[in-house]
């Protein structure tokens, strides 16, 4: 099996089009009707839902920003009423408040529709088993996975992320084929293979979708080699669906974005301009398809390209390159988002003012940890040593509560970490992706 | 009245003790006493100095981390039993003991010990009452 949804993915470019301005049309007077958000900015711009008339306006649209969903959190830019959502899931915001969205049941269909042509490109069938080791819970990756599989009619193993070595013993006795999880727990994975003994011959696996991180291509060498299977890289932010929005074929050659669902525009993120395909800048995505919470130009803020030529797979879907970087300091540990933001904040809530602070990410045998370094204050020092451990604690706690991942707390005098004259250097990434 | 004490956070790297203990020489203080307590990450340096005043502000000058906390300064007989006998009488009291360390004295026949508790003064009025002689400030400094 090529395709999961030959029609669709193979479309003539002119086609695609036509669908995609009938789809962009409706949902344009879908958010303008639905959401006052989107008629308040629509308004702010003076633009009506007849000036649109197919994808050649979508610069006429307004952008739309993480803030913005997170001032009208949590529900404020779903355009149907809380009876029609099935699903909500969540993502880390930039600061404290997380950002929600919202699914219908027919979203859900459409989900599990792109996740398919997904795990399809990776070479999945009905035979497949596919061992799902992203998270299960508010994170779109476990559960987008898991609906994707399904639909294909693999059988799922819903094993969610950690316990490595559960995951390693079941993918020898259950016979996964594929394992879909983030590149750096894959090649985690492949070093518990190693150090229980395990030959490659001894289990089944033939791919891998890997994704919600990014990763070089020399990472993907060491996992196809370590593992013995075809890596594949996926895209996608829950804003827009979750896993599913684009991925790579066997050619390798760019990711496939799911074009009749999400339309993707690539600007400067300086000018806000559109730029000409092959050009370098910040994703942007309009879904047109989506009911529970459409998204009007919603800024990624991941770098990227496009590329409209067809792929030597036969798909016609537009190829985006994959991303190379942020337009943010948003730094993506073990597969989730953080902000440096939302540690400024959990730190302001320990005194009147934010002591200076530093985070240092490292990779760790494939892991990825964290540290965040944070200069003692006056206000903050005592003479005993567990008051001073207790507040290194209370620190960690409230970050991981935050951020809900583990984090180490050093406390380091004052001055030590370096000022900058601009920007403060908030964060010391020493991973070499 | 009480002992003033100066605690300093250091990071555990090579060469901070050397740095603070010469800040504090070139301004002419002098160290009568002092303890670190040290963790994995850290330490907290704590000094009695012949001026505490001056102490914390040329620390701070240097951009130390520092506070002031007011201890407790008693001699004890160096004897067999000596520290126990001042130990009791606070166990006694329900007074609990954060931490402590002692120094030698220039009395040949006293030991010196610096406590922390809760409650200084009331440690102070109950080791008197028991009979163990409490240092004032002064006499702490001059040493």
């Amino acid at each position: 099996m090529l395709y999961w949804n030959q029609s669709r993915e193979c479309m003539p470019r002119e086609e695609m089009q036509k669908l995609q301005n009938e789809r962009l049309i409706k949902t344009v007077k879908r958010v303008y009707h639905n959401v006052p958000f989107y008629r308040a900015r629509m308004q702010e711009k003076g633009i009506e839902p007849g000036d649109i008339k197919g994808i050649e306006d979508l610069p006429k649209l307004p952008f739309t920003y993480k803030q913005d969903l997170r001032d009208n959190y949590p529900f404020g830019t779903f355009s149907v009423p809380m009876s029609e959502i099935v699903r909500i899931h969540a993502s880390s915001g930039t600061t404290g408040k997380k950002t929600v969205v919202g699914y219908t049941r027919s979203d859900i269909e459409r989900w599990s529709e792109v996740m398919a042509r997904t795990l399809v490109s990776a070479g999945a069938t009905k035979e497949s088993v596919i061992q799902v080791a992203y998270g299960y819970g508010l994170f779109t990756g476990g559960l987008g996975a898991h609906y994707g599989a399904e639909r294909i009619g693999a059988s799922v193993i819903p094993i969610s992320g950690g316990n490595t070595r559960l995951q390693v013993e079941i993918m020898k006795d259950f016979g996964t084929t594929i394992l879909a999880c983030t590149p750096s727990y894959a090649l985690y994975m492949a070093e518990e293979i190693e150090e229980a003994g395990i030959k490659l011959s001894e289990l089944k696996l033939k791919a891998g979708v890997f994704g919600a991180e990014p990763w070089s291509e020399a990472m993907r060498n060491e996992i196809e080699r370590r593992l013995g299977i075809l890596a594949i890289d996926i895209y996608g932010l829950s804003e827009v669906i979750g896993p599913g929005v684009a991925s790579e074929c066997p050619c390798k050659c760019g990711l496939h974005i799911q074009e009749d669902h999400f339309i993707p525009e690539i600007i400067d993120p300086e000018t806000e301009e559109v730029l000409p395909p092959g050009s370098t800048g910040e994703l942007v995505f309009t879904t047109i398809t989506k009911e529970g919470m459409p998204l009007i130009r919603y800024r990624t803020r991941d770098l990227s390209s496009l590329d409209y030529e067809k792929c030597d797979c036969g798909r016609t879907l537009v190829r985006m390159s994959k991303v190379t970087g942020r337009t943010d300091d948003m730094l993506i540990i073990r597969g989730v988002n953080v902000f440096p933001s939302q540690i400024e904040s959990v730190l302001l809530e320990m005194g009147e003012t934010a002591p200076h602070y530093q985070i240092v990410v490292d990779r760790v045998s494939n892991l990825d940890v964290m540290e965040v370094w944070v200069e003692m204050t006056q206000s903050m020092f005592s003479d005993e040593v567990k008051r001073i451990e207790d507040l290194e604690k209370t620190i960690r706690k409230r970050i991981e509560e935050t951020l809900g991942i583990n984090v180490q707390v050093r406390l380091v005098e004052p001055k030590s970490i370096e000022r900058s004259l601009g920007k403060a250097k908030r964060v010391i990434d020493k991973r070499r992706i | 009245m009480f002992v003033k004490q100066i605690s300093i956070f250091l990071e555990n790297k090579s060469g901070r003790l050397a740095e603070v203990t010469s800040i504090l020489g070139d301004s002419g203080i002098d160290i009568s006493a002092l303890s670190l307590a040290d963790t994995t990450n850290f330490g907290i340096l704590r000094l009695i100095v012949n001026d505490p005043d001056k102490a914390e502000e040329v620390l701070r000058e240097n951009g130390f981390t520092t506070s002031v906390t007011s201890v407790t300064a008693i001699g004890v007989k160096d004897e067999p039993g000596g520290l126990a006998a001042a130990l009791g009488i606070l166990k006694d009291a329900g007074i609990e003991i954060e931490y402590m360390y002692a120094f030698v004295s220039k009395k040949e026949d006293e030991a010196l010990v610096i406590l922390k508790t809760g409650n200084p003064g009331k440690t102070a009025e109950i080791l008197s009452s028991g009979g163990i002689s409490v240092l004032s400030a002064e006499e702490v400094y001059d040493l």
